[in-house]
């Protein structure tokens, strides 16, 4: 066992705590919370993965804005927990079965069939640089790049509209 | 070195957490913390899978490929929006039915 | 120089007045129409005429045919004029006759539709008139049975439509069914005639194989003596056409009502020419009859017990035009009987010499009649009665009974001398035409020893001048016994001026075959081959002339002497009582025929009427057959069965089970979203598990 596998699995092992810390959270904070410390996670694994700059981009966006988003409407809507609910009474059950299903099928693959399985031999070292990923991206993905930006205006456009309130409502 | 798989294996540990977490909560916020929690997971899936492929094609001789870390790029950005998008609805709801519960959105039954 | 090409003219001229007057007769006058109509009769007479002066110097007889008509196998019919020295005899009589009718007429119409008030009905007259004389000369020129026949039923058609005139009403011009009655009376009674020519038209086929004048008189002799009893039955068929077109025992019943026609009508159709087809048409089969004689004595027979029952009726008589009516049927059988006998010659001429003489009498009393319509006329417009408004357009006066007339010779002259010449020649009295014919017949009778016949005969002969006798006394002489009559005016020339020239015929129309000279038989011994002379007896004469003579004295003891007051009975009623109501009445004939035939047909008829057709074939087999089944078909098998079972329960089935697959489906629509990401989440896990485990 070699420090990377020590540190994936530490870390693996850190990442799905926070993951159902976020599930059976009672305060929607805490779930949030918990979120942000699966992001940093995630990040870290990013790194492992020579992808700096998405690991980079990870907690700049994701961890940082996104969430402090989420956080902002906490506050708004208040964290008061919900009371138990006496509609679908088979749904728990049933997500439960389907969740375990859905996870047996994913073990089925990688283990017993062994995808994916071997070592993987270590790449260049200006991979996953934001060199290499802005070429990259400037270069062959320029139309998907540009694309985007349209998105983020609609979005933009899209969050004010609905929130705006109209003057004497 | 870790295997690819493993990496896989996690993320659909963490995927499923996701979709669990979509079904059981009633929360809104909290399940669409969940569904970032999934497209978190399909993220890594995609980095991972890079990695994978470039360290292939290189030990062949080629270029590195990127593919996989444009694609995150870009789904974070989408989630951006996404979140963005889907919060101001959130909003919007919430001052309309004073309740956070998403059982109360069920007026569409047939 | 011969004229034999002229031949189809006869027919030719009558059918383009006819056409004439039809298309263009709206607009021509009286005048005109009349001059137009008269024309084409006269031309036909002057081609008659023409045809036989062709025959005098040819005897022979002339066959000219102007188309082809049947040609099938070795029948050869086509139509063909048969011009010969009988057929010419019978169109001169008819176009003869006939034109001076026609000439009359235009004077009698003109006053009548005025009368019936509808002026429009002149043309038609004439148009009528013209197409009888037509016909009239294709069934006399005609060269077989067949080309006869289409004269036959042509004259048949006509006598229909020209006593049906004035269709909408009765004689005396009150809306009634009397006169449509009477014409569908004629039409009947010749159908029942018609058959029997037909039966007889078929027999004669089957066993000469030729309707062709020549060709049947060839082979007559032959067929006869191998097969007698079917030339009894042909001449038996064939008289039964006689007894229907010649109203004879048992079919005559249509004349007399026939009288309901114009009287114009009544003299040229009912007196001298369509009644004597019957008469031509044994004088042309005479070839046929000879061989049978059983079959002539019956012929005799019938026309001599119709001539005695037919005077007897005439005796009682109180209409002018009814007593000639009679008297048509009696003489009708006068000649029957005489051609029955064989006596050929006699028939034709008195054939002849009846034409003048009833013709004369017929429009004579149509003289008479109108005398008294325009006396009434007069009356009613001119002075109305004392004390009583003028109630004269309702009342019913009737012109023709003779117990209104009375003292007519002192404002009807003419007409007066007219009819005395007409009675004196029908009575049989010497010089006049009506003497010779009649006595050749009696005269055969007596000769040919047919007693029986002889005094049918004789007695019918004396009871002939006794009516016209009374007739005479009852209209001319005495007093009037109506205002009508006292007013009677005298008839224009265009009506006195033929009537004259008959007058003339009957007097001198003797001539034609006076014993000796024999100017008719002569002329027909050429076609007739069995013709026998004349004969002329002085016995028969003599007595013949002394009963004549007894029976005018008779009727003036009668009726002379002490002329009838208005309102008193008849004396002869009041000497013979019942008998005179059964003269008077016809002898019930009609009555009789009523409950014996009609009566059963109408009966035959409202059970087809109402049994088979109603009850049966209505109100069973459309009702509960047809239109049951279509209601079972409809209601019961396709609309419940097919329709309401079937189709409907299965697709409404359909739409019962989507409904409840909707309902059941629908509960998976709950609203709320954490179950539809379930099911999506369910989605995932099965097409995860497809891909992997395929």
């Amino acid at each position: 066992m070699n420090a990377e596998l020590l540190a994936f699995i530490i870390l693996a092992i850190i990442a799905i705590a926070a993951a159902l810390g976020m599930l059976f959270s009672r305060s929607t904070v805490y779930s949030a919370l918990f979120l942000v410390l699966n992001f940093g996670t995630v990040a870290v694994f990013y790194i492992l993965l020579n992808a700096p700059f998405i690991a980079m981009a990870q907690v700049s966006v994701y961890a940082g804005a996104i969430m402090v988003l989420f956080l902002f409407v906490i506050m708004l809507l208040g964290t008061e927990a919900l009371p138990p609910s006496r509609a679908l009474p088979w749904q728990r059950p049933l997500a439960i079965v389907l969740a375990v299903i859905l996870f047996a099928e994913a073990a089925y693959l990688l283990f017993i069939r062994r995808v994916a399985a071997g070592d993987v031999p270590q790449p260049i070292q200006a991979f996953g640089s934001p060199q290499g990923v802005g070429n990259a991206l400037f270069a062959s993905y320029l139309l998907p790049f540009e694309v985007t930006s349209v998105l983020l205006l609609i979005a933009m456009v899209g969050a004010i509209v609905l929130t705006i309130r109209e003057k004497g409502k | 070195m870790v295997p690819v798989a493993d990496y896989i294996g996690l993320s659909a540990i963490l995927f499923t957490i996701g979709a669990l977490g979509v079904l059981i909560r009633r929360n809104p916020l909290v399940i669409f913390m969940s569904i970032e929690l999934m497209l978190n997971a399909a993220n890594l899936a995609f980095v991972a899978f890079t990695r994978m492929y470039t360290a292939l094609s290189m030990a062949g001789g080629g270029q590195p490929v990127y593919s996989g870390q444009i694609f995150v790029f870009f789904v974070m950005t989408v989630a951006a929006a996404e979140v963005a998008v889907g919060l101001a609805l959130i909003v919007t709801i919430f001052r309309t039915k004073h309740s956070i519960d998403i059982d109360n959105l069920n007026s569409l039954k047939g | 120089m011969t004229f034999f090409y002229l031949a189809p003219w006869i027919v030719f001229f009558p059918v383009i007045g006819l056409l004439i007057n039809l298309v263009f007769g709206s607009r021509f006058s009286e005048t005109v129409i009349g001059t137009i109509a008269s024309l084409a009769s006269g031309l036909s007479f002057v081609v008659s005429v023409l045809l036989a002066y062709s025959l005098v110097g040819h005897p022979e007889a002339v066959r000219w045919t102007i188309g082809e008509w049947i040609h099938i196998g070795t029948l050869q019919l086509d139509w063909t004029f048969r011009v010969d020295t009988l057929s010419t005899m019978m169109m001169l009589v008819v176009s003869g006759v006939g034109t001076l009718i026609h000439i009359y007429a235009v004077g009698y119409m003109h006053e009548d539709v005025r009368f019936k008030s509808d002026l429009k009905r002149f043309q038609r007259f004439f148009v009528f008139l013209n197409l009888f004389i037509a016909a009239m000369m294709i069934l006399v020129g005609g060269d077989s049975y067949l080309m006869l026949f289409v004269g036959w039923e042509g004259v048949g058609l006509c006598s229909f439509l020209l006593i049906g005139f004035w269709y909408e009403m009765d004689t005396l011009g009150r809306p009634s069914w009397a006169n449509s009655n009477a014409a569908k009376k004629a039409m009947i009674a010749n159908r029942i005639g018609d058959f029997g020519f037909l039966i007889a038209s078929f027999l004669m086929f089957w066993a000469f194989h030729s309707l062709q004048f020549d060709q049947v008189f060839q082979q007559a002799p032959a067929i006869a003596a191998s097969n007698p009893g079917l030339i009894t039955a042909i001449t038996l068929f064939l008289l039964l056409g006689v007894t229907g077109k010649s109203a004879q025992i048992p079919l005559f019943v249509w004349l007399p009502d026939a009288m309901a026609g114009p009287t114009p009508v009544s003299a040229l159709i009912h007196a001298a020419t369509m009644v004597t087809a019957g008469v031509y048409l044994v004088t042309r089969s005479a070839a046929l009859y000879v061989t049978v004689p059983a079959a002539q004595f019956i012929v005799a027979l019938v026309g001599a017990v119709t001539a005695l029952f037919a005077a007897t009726i005439a005796v009682g008589q109180y209409d002018i035009k009814k007593v000639l009516a009679y008297s048509t049927i009696s003489q009708l059988g006068f000649m029957v009987a005489g051609v029955g006998m064989g006596a050929f010659a006699a028939g034709m001429f008195h054939l002849a010499t009846h034409a003048f003489f009833k013709g004369l009498l017929f429009l004579s009393a149509g003289s008479v009649i109108l005398g008294m319509e325009r006396g009434h006329h007069h009356l009613a417009h001119h002075e109305p009665r004392k004390g009583t408004k003028e109630k004269h357009p309702e009342e019913v006066f009737d012109p023709g009974d003779m117990r209104n007339m009375g003292g007519l010779r002192k404002t009807m002259p003419v007409t007066f001398w007219v009819y005395l010449t007409g009675a004196l020649a029908l009575a049989g009295i010497f010089p006049f035409a009506g003497f010779w014919s009649k006595d050749e017949i009696l005269a055969s009778a007596f000769r040919g020893g047919f007693t029986a016949i002889y005094w049918l005969l004789a007695i019918a002969a004396f009871l002939t001048a006794f009516y016209m006798g009374r007739q005479i006394w009852m209209v001319f002489f005495g007093e009037p016994r109506h205002a009508a009559a006292a007013h009677a005016e005298e008839s224009p020339q265009v009506i006195t001026v033929p009537l004259i020239v008959l007058a003339a015929l009957s007097l001198l129309g003797g001539a034609l075959d006076l014993p000796g000279v024999e100017t008719l038989t002569h002329w027909l011994e050429q076609t007739v081959v069995f013709i026998k002379p004349g004969e002329f007896v002085w016995s028969v004469a003599l007595i013949s002339t002394g009963l004549a003579l007894l029976a005018i004295l008779l009727s003036w003891l009668l009726y002379g002497r002490r002329p009838l007051k208005v309102g008193e009975v008849d004396p002869l009623k009041q000497m013979l009582g019942p008998v005179f109501t059964g003269m008077e009445r016809k002898w019930f004939v009609d009555e009789l025929y009523w409950a014996l035939f009609l009566d059963r047909y109408v009966d035959v008829s409202h059970f087809a009427a109402d049994v088979i057709d109603g009850r049966f074939w209505h109100d069973w087999f459309h009702e509960k057959v047809i239109a049951g089944t279509y209601n079972w078909l409809s209601h019961i098998a396709l609309n419940r069965y097919a329709d309401q079972l079937g189709i409907d329960a299965f697709f409404n089935s359909l739409g019962e089970w989507t409904k409840e697959a909707a309902s059941g489906l629908r509960r998976f629509q709950n609203g709320f979203v954490r179950s539809y990401a379930l099911f999506v989440l369910i989605g995932v896990v099965a097409i995860l598990g497809y891909l992997i485990f395929k």
